[in-house]
């Protein structure tokens, strides 16, 4: 009774600890330490790391777009302001093209006008010239009618007749050559 | 032996007995009892709750890797990286984690029905983490300092007039060098089993004055049992949280002035 009562009362120290419960809580341990340094740690600290390096990479990716895009824009605007001035070139090229094609297009179309009025000039001359042929000859005619009609007999005689009308006519053709070489 | 299921005739508080039930089988002389397999359960919990919540490794987290992320981090950024430091916290942070969470998993084990043990409230396994929180942290300040360097550390605070050294080397040797790994284990043992005693001892004065007593005042005072026990137990669910984080922390901060430079 009373060596049981002392063993109750050893085994009933709280502080006496059960050396399968260390081993156990050991072993235990162990595996959990384990777990922890070859999954858990690594496996956490690669998420962070990957945050980090998505959050960094993500700057400097944002800040190298950024530069790129200022090139970029210098760029265009390099090109647009070299863009202006070629047409600005260009404009004053036209311009002064215009100017010259205008400008010869008068010439030409002054010298066509003078031409033009040239060969009028022309025709009517030799329409006159026709017209006064056609009239020496009519006038001829009815001159040499109203004369022997005036003169009456006298005239019929016709040598002094024919002699009359003859050299009438080489009068008309002598002018009439003239006015020709002159057409 | 559990008080709340036997009807007293008179009230018999519970002993320590009523905390360390016999075991389940036994192989050899492997005695495997509700401890041992609490042990292996929470190994278990643990480590299979980090390896899922964070299976994925996702860079936007799902709820449960945030969850996961958030007791990992807690450990390595408030523990590991605030007190040891920012260079060389990482190594210590896998045993940070397991102490940290085992001891949390088997301190709620006891807020846990049918569970219901803390298994630190078995001395060997506080015993076995404050050995080994000692055997580290002692290994860590010999590998800095050399074994003299890390006795002077431990023993001989400086600024101290010449002559106090006689006085101060052996009691600062017994401070540091014996109590400490002591009072290490003993604070998270007797505070996980003066808990549990409690809330023992609360169900079994529950149980006593609903059934021995009997009558308006036996209910009247076991409803009364029953807010005291409620009260405990929500206290407790506190201190099995607190203690995880104080022996953690103690840990971290033995291992910060075993790596520290001059004292």
């Amino acid at each position: 009774m009373t060596a049981m009562l002392l063993a109750a009362e050893e085994g009933a120290s709280p502080l006496l600890p059960n050396v399968w419960e260390m081993l156990i809580t050991f072993i235990g341990f162990l595996i959990l330490l384990f777990i922890a340094i070859k999954f858990i740690a690594p496996a956490f600290e690669k998420v962070y790391r990957d945050r980090t390096e998505a959050i960094e990479g993500g700057l400097a990716k944002a800040k190298a777009a950024q530069a790129e895009a200022k090139a970029a824009r210098d760029e265009y605007n390099q090109q647009l302001e070299s863009a202006r001035l070629e047409a600005q070139k260009i404009r004053e090229e036209a311009r002064t093209e215009g100017e010259k094609i205008l400008a010869d297009f008068k010439d030409r179309a002054n010298v066509e006008s003078a031409r033009i009025t040239e060969n009028a000039h022309k025709a009517i001359e030799a329409e006159r010239a026709a017209a006064v042929v056609s009239l020496r000859d009519e006038v001829g005619t009815l001159a040499t009618q109203l004369a022997s009609k005036i003169v009456g007999e006298s005239l019929n005689d016709d040598a002094r007749a024919n002699r009359v009308v003859d050299r009438f006519l080489a009068d008309l053709e002598t002018e009439q050559g003239r006015t020709g070489a002159a057409r | 032996m559990n008080p709340a299921l036997r009807i007293p005739a008179e009230f018999v508080a519970p002993s320590v007995e009523d905390a360390h039930l016999p075991p389940f089988f036994t192989v050899g002389t492997l005695e495997v009892g509700k401890h041992s397999l609490l042990i292996l359960l929470s190994v278990v919990l643990i480590a299979g709750f980090f390896m899922y919540v964070v299976r994925r490794r996702a860079l936007v987290p799902s709820k449960g890797q945030y969850l996961g992320e958030m007791g990992y981090g807690f450990v390595r950024n408030h523990l590991g990286r605030d007190i040891i430091g920012e260079k060389e916290f990482r190594p210590y942070v896998p045993l940070l984690f397991t102490f940290f969470f085992f001891i949390l998993v088997n301190n709620l084990f006891g807020s846990i029905p049918v569970l219901q043990l803390p298994t630190f409230s078995h001395p060997g396994t506080a015993y076995v983490f404050a050995a080994v929180a000692y055997v580290v942290w002692v290994f860590v300040g010999i590998k800095r300092h050399g074994f003299g360097g890390f006795f002077v550390k431990m023993t001989m605070p400086p600024d101290v007039p010449k002559v106090l050294y006689i006085v101060l080397i052996p009691l600062e040797f017994l401070s540091n060098m014996i109590i400490r790994p002591v009072t290490h284990a003993l604070r998270v043992f007797a505070t996980m089993f003066a808990g549990h005693m409690a809330i023992m001892v609360a169900a079994g004065f529950t149980a006593y004055l609903a059934t021995g007593v009997g009558g308006a005042l036996g209910i009247g005072g076991s409803v009364f049992g029953v807010i005291l026990g409620l009260f405990i137990y929500f206290l407790e669910v506190l201190i099995q949280i607190l203690q995880a984080y104080i022996f953690t922390l103690l840990f971290a901060v033995y291992v910060q002035g075993s790596l520290q430079e001059g004292h």
